[in-house]
């Protein structure tokens, strides 16, 4: 990015003269033009350059969101949604990248301890992102954690920040029951919503029903087709 | 053109010509990111960094840039370093990043880096650009800051993110909302101008006294 980079040649006048002198397109547009140019090379070296750094973050970010959601396994694997099953890698001719991922927690003796996936859905602002795990069955979960929201702060923001209304995800039987703070009878699918954000906590409750509902047929017909 | 010295060019944009409570320009992202002090001091830095660049730029290239296309060129500047700077964020200090989703690619239509860049740069050197640049960035760095720092403190009962009133404290949720950014801005605004009035009636009453003394 230097003065010469910029400069087309000839044309020596200085327009911030009281009266400039009259500038031809061409030059106006050529200015912009090499000026676009540079600016676009500069785009796509600093692209590259924070490319490997960005995805690495992405990555650690989902990883240790899994981790948080199955309660630490020993290790992990993602399994790709395809033709309506789980497998194991992208068959061949699909990217990888195009396809639903779960991620399935082992423990030390590689038994699966369950099932992390990411889902969203529209919550009082915007789309509300989280991701949950559950056991093996998809019948109990195991933990919550929003990835994305923009719910208002102070209120609704509480599903990403209270740590008794996240740890109530822990070990709740599924399809799970939204209940009003205090109105509960203490059966394992109530989940008490935060005063004042029923909205957002009607979101993930929706969210998690929803996405395990459609999920826990491909989860039964995994557990058979591994076996025990 | 009014003459200045570098050091004015450096301190006018800190507090006196501050960008946003004298100038009253940058109030969307002044409003909507200040709401805990990190959020404050990363939309500052990557501000000031953006401004900071682009002034020096365009200084460099105010002879080589018609002026029929100046505000053009100035707005192809600006976005390329604000794109930049997004990236590096993501890539540096990713919970930030996320936390100021569309704001920092709003720094584009900041209209102190335009305002900056017309007014200034393009008639400056390099050096006075780059002072007059950082005078403002840092202007606007600590206006954010205190907005974040009031917001933050009261309206979540945290410094960057420490508890400081242990649990009884009952944080004012309105301050971390936007009509708290608005009631903040209100206030710094009042109490900047009640300022300068003071200053005002001071200066004339100095005036007054001193006319009255060569009368008698």
């Amino acid at each position: 990015m230097t003065e010469a980079a910029l400069s087309p040649p000839a044309e020596q006048s200085v327009p911030t003269a009281p009266a400039p002198p009259e500038v031809s397109s061409l030059r106006l547009v050529l200015t912009l033009a090499v000026g676009g140019l540079v600016c676009g090379l500069l785009l796509v070296l600093a692209f590259q350059a924070t490319l490997p750094a960005i995805q690495q973050n992405k990555e650690a970010a989902i990883e240790r969101a899994v981790r948080e959601v199955l309660n630490a396994p020993q290790r992990f694997v993602a399994l790709f949604v395809h033709g309506g099953k789980l497998v194991a890698e992208a068959p061949a001719g699909v990217d990888a990248k195009g396809l639903e991922r779960v991620f399935l927690g082992l423990d030390a003796a590689s038994r699966p301890v369950g099932f992390a996936m990411v889902s969203g859905e529209p919550g009082f602002q915007d789309t509300v992102r989280l991701i949950f795990g559950c056991d093996a069955e998809g019948r109990t979960l195991l933990g919550m954690k929003v990835l994305e929201s923009k719910e208002t702060p102070g209120l609704g923001d509480k599903i990403e920040k209270s740590a008794p209304f996240i740890s109530q995800f822990k070990g709740a039987a599924a399809p799970i029951v939204g209940v009003k703070a205090g109105d509960g009878s203490g059966k394992a699918e109530e989940i008490d919503m935060i005063t004042g954000a029923t909205i957002s906590s009607k979101t993930v409750i929706r969210i998690i029903n929803n996405k395990l509902e459609k999920m826990r047929p491909l989860l039964e017909a995994y557990g058979v087709e591994t076996g025990p | 053109m009014k003459q200045t010295t570098p050091s004015q060019d450096l301190l006018a944009g800190i507090w006196k010509e501050n960008p946003v409570l004298i100038q009253v320009l940058g109030l969307c992202p002044t409003l909507a990111v200040t709401n805990t002090v990190a959020n404050s001091l990363a939309m500052g830095i990557a501000t000031f960094a953006v401004l900071c660049c682009s002034s020096v730029l365009v200084s460099l290239s105010r002879k080589v840039i018609p002026n029929e296309v100046r505000i053009s060129a100035f707005m192809l500047i600006i976005a390329t370093f604000v794109t930049v700077a997004d990236m590096c964020l993501e890539a540096l200090v990713p919970t930030i990043h996320k936390a100021l989703g569309a704001f920092i690619a709003l720094i584009v239509v900041n209209c102190i880096i335009l305002g900056r860049a017309e007014a200034f740069a393009f008639k400056r050197p390099v050096g006075r650009a780059l002072l007059d640049a950082c005078g403002n960035g840092i202007g606007f760095m600590v206006t954010l800051l205190i907005m974040g720092s009031v917001r933050e403190v009261l309206g979540s009962g945290t410094f960057l993110g420490f508890s400081l009133f242990g649990p009884g404290f009952e944080p004012w949720v309105i301050f971390v909302l936007p009509p708290g950014g608005f009631l903040t801005l209100g206030f710094l605004l009042l109490f900047v101008s009640w300022r300068e009035q003071r200053a005002a009636l001071r200066a004339a009453g100095a005036d007054a006294g001193a006319a009255a003394r060569r009368v008698a």
